[in-house]
């Protein structure tokens, strides 16, 4: 009965159309609300991931990782004397002025990161050596470093310019994350950071650590955080902290919450009244052969092939749409757009949760209906 | 009543009842309190194996009410509906379902074609509830739909049919399963005489077998003599049962 099952469904031709454009709107809806959701947190979240250290140690009071509230120096040493720790390193985060051959200003978000050790670079670089930050003037600029300070003509290894009016000599391109604020990232020695930026009383942003092997990472958290009063997190965990934030205290959250909630709610109200008007419309059919002898399983199973494959070619179609917009629109990063898998398995689930409310109700309706109405006119 | 139903079976022989279908005191009323309408007044009413039986009668004197209540598709108030020694009333509704796809065929007045399904697959749908292959199923349907005169039209949608053509596909939607108990509602309503006959003629060779019987309710006199016997309804209950073709002749 599968064939007429599908036939009924692709032969009424209009509520067939209208009930794959619900779903296909709903399913568009969501992913593309989603992923630009997504890819806003992703960006939040960049100042963490591109630092790409176990355990962050900050401010007690800190609220995400774009806050800076700078630490006494004393603080590396006192957490390289609690138990557990592998390594403490300490790390620049700052926005600065760099000032460009034509000079024109341009912001950019400095990193000094602990010479020795590199701790905090950037997990690509593209061309130069990253080790080269060691030497004198030295930095290193991320890709769109490299579109905002000029262009890959006049940024390029070996090429120099200038921050806070320090000379800056390039001696790597990276590749990161970009990030909320969108400035580029500009890495160099920890050393060199404070040394070119204006006097502070306080310049040491955060305190990068490791746990020794066989120590969990987030017991040594809970003893940092003990023994030196400071806050300290996991990278997940500061991550999360970031989000948290963001989706408190801007608006963020509610409109895209509203937004995929109402794409469930239209994609809902269109697939189940179509659906149902299906059913009705096609209620005398369906008596029919309930009195030729289908039984209520069998029609239940009729009902729910046809809701389902509806259902999963507008999800095709919808994520089809959305992936398009994300290539176009959202293309080479000017739009935070992640499509995730997460995502893509939670809008299936949803979808599938749809269709399977609309079908329970016209099933409902179907097992109660008398097949004698066939008899009559 | 019953010595003339006595003579027509007793050419039938075995272990089985002579009867296959056998009404006592079915009665059915429709709604409720002082709205309450009695429909079928205690009606008694056997089917011998191989019979044809016309039921005839005046507009909303039960008919289809009868016809419905023998298939199980509508519960008895009282009474009882023994088909092939299955006693209705003790079944689930499941297994009434059951058994209306293993043993029953129907032609309804309204033919009740699926709009989207050509000639073909809509005779093929009793095949196919019994879970026959698409393929096979299909193929039988067509070659009962040529036997009534439908081989050019195997798929066409209902909707580019004449209602005479689409009266025929529902006729034989009824006969592909080869159902021990055929029951049709005013089968040639739409159809010409002369198409009619044949049909009917086809709805008769069908049923004459000795684990088989046919009911079809009726207006058209033009077929009475197709019947070996025929029952009058009227308000509700059974009034005259006649022999049939000689009762006309
Ligand atoms: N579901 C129902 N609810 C209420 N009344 C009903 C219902 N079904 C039938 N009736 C009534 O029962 C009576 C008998 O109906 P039925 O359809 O059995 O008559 P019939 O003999 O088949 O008539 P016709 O020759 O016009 O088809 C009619 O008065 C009809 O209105
Ligand atoms: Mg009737």
């Amino acid at each position: 009965m599968n064939f007429v099952a599908l036939k009924m469904l692709f032969g009424d031709r209009a509520k067939y159309l209208m009930l794959l454009a619900g779903l296909t709107f709903s399913t568009m809806l969501i992913v593309q609300q989603g992923s630009i959701f997504w890819g806003l947190m992703t960006w939040s979240m960049s100042g963490i991931t591109n630092v790409n250290a176990p355990i962050w140690v900050t401010d007690p009071n800190i609220n995400q990782v774009e806050e800076i509230k700078p630490l006494a120096d004393t603080a590396v040493t006192r957490v390289r004397s609690v138990p557990g720790v592998k390594w403490a390193v300490p790390l620049y985060k700052g926005v600065q002025r760099a000032r460009l051959r034509d000079g024109n200003f341009e912001q950019i978000a400095l990193v000094g990161i602990d010479p020795s050790t590199l701790i905090g670079r950037p997990h690509t670089i593209m061309e130069g050596k990253i080790e080269d930050l060691r030497a004198p003037e030295a930095v290193a600029v991320d890709q769109l470093g490299v579109e905002r300070l000029g262009g890959p003509d006049k940024v390029f290894v070996g090429a120099t310019f200038e921050i806070n009016d320090h000379r800056a000599r390039i001696v790597a391109i990276v590749k990161t994350q970009k990030s909320f604020q969108n400035f580029p990232f500009v890495y160099m020695t920890y050393e060199r950071a404070l040394s070119i930026t204006p006097a502070e009383r306080r310049k040491l942003s955060y305190v990068l650590v490791s746990p020794m092997e066989g120590v969990p990472t987030e017991q040594l958290v809970r003893r940092i955080r003990k023994e030196t009063g400071l806050g300290a997190y996991t990278e997940e965990q500061f991550g999360w902290k970031t989000i948290g934030w963001i989706l408190k205290n801007t608006g963020i959250g509610v409109n895209f919450g509203t937004t995929v909630l109402l794409g469930f709610v239209v994609g809902m109200a269109i697939a189940g009244q179509t659906f149902y008007l299906f059913t009705v419309e096609n209620l005398k059919q369906f008596g029919a052969l309930k009195a030729i002898g289908a039984s209520t399983g069998m029609l239940a199973r009729m009902i729910l092939l046809q809701s389902f494959t509806v259902g999963v070619i507008g999800y095709g179609v919808g994520v089809g749409l959305a992936t398009l917009f994300g290539l176009t629109v959202g293309s080479g990063g000017r739009l935070p757009f992640k499509e995730t898998w997460p995502l893509l398995v939670g809008v299936f689930v949803a979808l599938l949760m749809i269709c399977s409310l609309s079908s329970v109700i016209s099933i409902r309706k179907l097992a109660k209906l008398e097949p004698a109405v066939v008899f009559r006119g | 009543m019953d010595k003339r139903l006595d003579q027509n079976i007793q050419v039938l022989e075995g272990e089985f009842p002579q009867w296959l279908v056998r009404a006592t005191g079915v009665t059915k009323a429709f709604g409720e309190g002082h709205t309450k309408i009695p429909v079928l007044k205690g009606v008694d009413l056997e089917v011998a194996r191989g019979e044809v039986l016309l039921l005839v009668g005046p507009s909303g004197s039960g008919k289809t009410t009868l016809l419905s209540v023998i298939a199980g598709i509508l519960d008895a108030d009282d009474g009882d509906v023994t088909i092939l020694g299955e006693t209705i009333r003790d079944f689930s509704p499941a297994e009434k379902t059951r058994f209306r796809r293993d043993h029953l065929g129907f032609i309804f007045q309204q033919y009740h074609l699926l709009p989207t399904l050509t000639a073909a697959e809509n005779a093929a749908v009793p095949l196919l509830i019994r879970g026959v292959s698409k393929q096979e199923a299909v193929a039988r349907a067509e070659e009962v739909l040529r036997t009534v005169g439908m081989g050019g039209r195997l798929a066409a949608l209902p909707t580019k049919l004449s209602g005479g053509e689409q009266q025929r596909v529902a006729i034989a939607r009824a006969l592909v399963g080869e159902p021990q108990l055929l029951l049709c509602d005013e089968p040639t309503a739409s159809l010409d005489a002369e198409t009619g006959h044949r049909i009917v003629g086809q709805i008769r060779e069908n049923g004459k077998k000795p684990d088989r019987a046919v009911i079809i309710v009726t207006h058209d006199s033009r077929i009475f003599e197709f019947g070996d016997r025929i029952v009058h309804m009227d308000d509700g209950q059974v009034h005259q049962i006649q022999q049939g073709p000689e009762a006309f002749n």
